[in-house]
């Protein structure tokens, strides 16, 4: 049974100060500690972080870069937010303290452009952060100097990808780029660079406050740690909670007060869609793997619609670069609006399933090798409603 | 004054690469910053901004159309964005889309004729706990309702 009251991110009193901690440690100390606590990149991927900081550590090279996606452009997904606006010393603290254990002089935070507003307050932090000596020059009287520039993205969901982030901030188009070589050798200007979520930075400065050994408490044997999770939908308390790994669907859905639920997106647009015979399944790496977004629908909820919006979303999303995304998110909202007119056979729909696994494997990056998940886990899961559209049409109701 | 001078974007392009940097690197916090200014990125400003960097202006074109937020088309002085993502149409979103073109007498995609207003859907803005809800510039607005907007609108107006 996992520990559900307890919270880490929200008791400010409990944060406790990492950065002095981190700068009193080698930058390999600290990333050993970061490796030994089994922390993983919030972001959705998992990859990590302490491996990530141990390559850019060990890469050679004049200048590093550290990158705090900010990008928070997952449908369901706010948690980025309340951090970046409630807890911005866990968030930027916690870039410090990766920009120390890679050695890195200069940090950006990529805000997302919807994000705007939040540009004056975090400046106005930095800057209170500078005249604290907590940035800048020096950092607490040691000879690390370190500094952070915010950037704006201007609405791209793509951008989100490391290297299509990398790109943005280069002044190019957020095309995503081949990997390897990855950013934590040829990132920001190819300078080793690496690209981590605001909720892993928070994670790191609590791991360097608490301890690895407090922070693998938590969580399961492969996913270590809490999770922030967005909730919204057809609950009677939407927000922000925060779990352990390994929370069941079914816990976290009586901690929100779901309504009448007939169905759970987990990990947004890019997730996937459970129905209610699969709740006992649980958040974390090893079963079901989320960046933190989950919407619950009720029983009132056409899943066609549902699924229309998502298809819509990837078509207008994708970058155009590679052919499987480009076109086969196309072919899946046109099967979509087939399903609506209820002329879409059982026989197609197959193929399109077999499309989606296609676009899995070819896509050039995480947009397109996850945007058929919604499809091929709606149409799976809910295929008696989905395929009752008389050919007259209904509209999906 | 709908289309802003030639001599003032030079100036003001001049004032921004100064302020940035010739790096291209510095391309899009420029590109946002015009488009702040004059709501649009005008061929002219491209071409100026790919000169003072040494790029082609067809790269500064590439970038332009990339984002949803950066237009080469004049846009209004409020650029209201709606959200259309999934939690935010459970929460109401079709009453507040009515609403916008109803009392703004547009329809999504368009600009009004004085340039004042245009009206436009986005993706996600990350306040699915709190929607229906839409952007005006950089300002979020939550928990909308008709009226709510009815008053957010004529605030403005």
């Amino acid at each position: 049974m996992p520990i559900i009251n307890d919270t880490i991110f929200f008791d400010e009193k409990a944060h406790g100060e990492a950065l002095e901690k981190a700068l009193k440690l080698t930058p390999q100390e600290v990333v050993m500690e970061i490796r030994e606590s089994g922390l993983r990149g919030r972001g959705g991927a998992g990859f990590p972080t302490g491996t990530k900081w141990m390559l850019a550590l060990s890469a050679k090279a004049d200048k590093k870069f550290v990158v705090c996606n900010a990008d928070e452009g997952e449908p369901g997904t706010f948690k980025d937010r309340v951090l970046l606006s409630e807890y911005t010393k866990l968030v930027l603290e916690g870039m410090v303290i990766g920009g120390y254990a890679i050695q890195a002089q200069k940090g950006f935070i990529y805000l997302r452009g919807e994000y705007a507003y939040l540009f004056d307050h975090l400046n106005t932090y930095l800057e209170r952060m500078r005249r604290e000596k907590r940035l800048g020059n020096n950092i607490l009287g040691t000879n690390y100097s370190f500094d952070i520039e915010i950037r704006l993205g201007s609405g791209a969901y793509v951008c989100g990808e490391e290297t299509a982030l990398i790109e943005s901030l280069e002044g190019h188009r957020g095309e995503a780029r081949n990997r390897p070589p990855f950013p934590v050798n040829t990132g920001y200007l190819g300078y080793p660079t690496i690209v981590n979520n605001v909720e892993t930075f928070a994670c790191a400065y609590i791991v360097m406050s608490k301890g690895a050994q407090w922070f693998s408490k938590y969580g399961t044997e492969k996913s270590k740690g809490m999770k922030l999770i967005s909730v919204s939908g057809d609950v009677k308390k939407p927000g922000v909670y925060e779990v352990p790994f390994g929370i069941t669907i079914k816990e976290l859905l009586e901690l929100v007060g779901a309504e009448e639920p007939k169905a759970v997106q987990i990990g947004g647009a890019s997730g996937i869609c459970i129905p209610m015979s699969e709740v006992n399944r649980n958040i974390s790496f090893e079963d079901i793997p989320t960046g933190g977004s989950v919407i619950v629908f009720n029983k009132e909820r056409s899943m066609l619609k549902v699924l229309r919006n998502f298809m819509e979303f990837f078509v207008e999303e994708s970058c155009g670069q590679c052919t499987p995304c480009r076109v086969g998110n196309k072919k899946l909202l046109e099967g979509v609006e087939l399903l609506e007119e209820g002329r879409c056979s059982h026989r197609y729909l197959n193929e399109l399933i077999e499309l989606g696994k296609t676009m899995q494997i070819a896509s050039k990056c995480g947009l397109g090798q996850s945007s058929p998940n919604p499809f091929i886990s709606i149409v799976t899961n809910f295929k008696d409603e989905i395929m009752s559209n008389s050919i007259r049409g209904n509209n999906g109701k | 004054m709908i289309y802003p001078d030639k001599n003032v974007i030079v100036s003001e392009v001049e004032h921004l690469v100064e302020k940035y940097g010739f790096g291209r690197e510095n391309l899009l916090p420029i590109l946002q910053e015009v488009q702040r200014k004059f709501g649009f990125i005008s061929d002219f400003a491209m071409q100026e901004i790919a000169h003072r960097l040494d790029i082609h202006p067809v790269e500064v074109y590439g970038v332009v159309t990339f984002y949803s937020f950066l237009s080469t088309e004049p846009k209004g002085k409020y650029v209201i964005r709606l959200c259309k993502t999934i939690s935010c149409d459970i929460a109401g979103k079709d009453a507040i889309a009515r609403t916008l073109e109803r009392e703004l007498g547009l329809k999504f995609g368009e600009t009004s004729a004085d340039r004042k207003f245009s009206l436009e859907f986005c993706h996600c803005i990350g306040m699915c706990d709190q929607g229906p809800a839409m952007l005006i510039n950089d300002q979020v607005f939550t928990k909308l309702t008709p009226s709510k907007v009815i008053e957010i609108i004529e605030n403005i107006k």
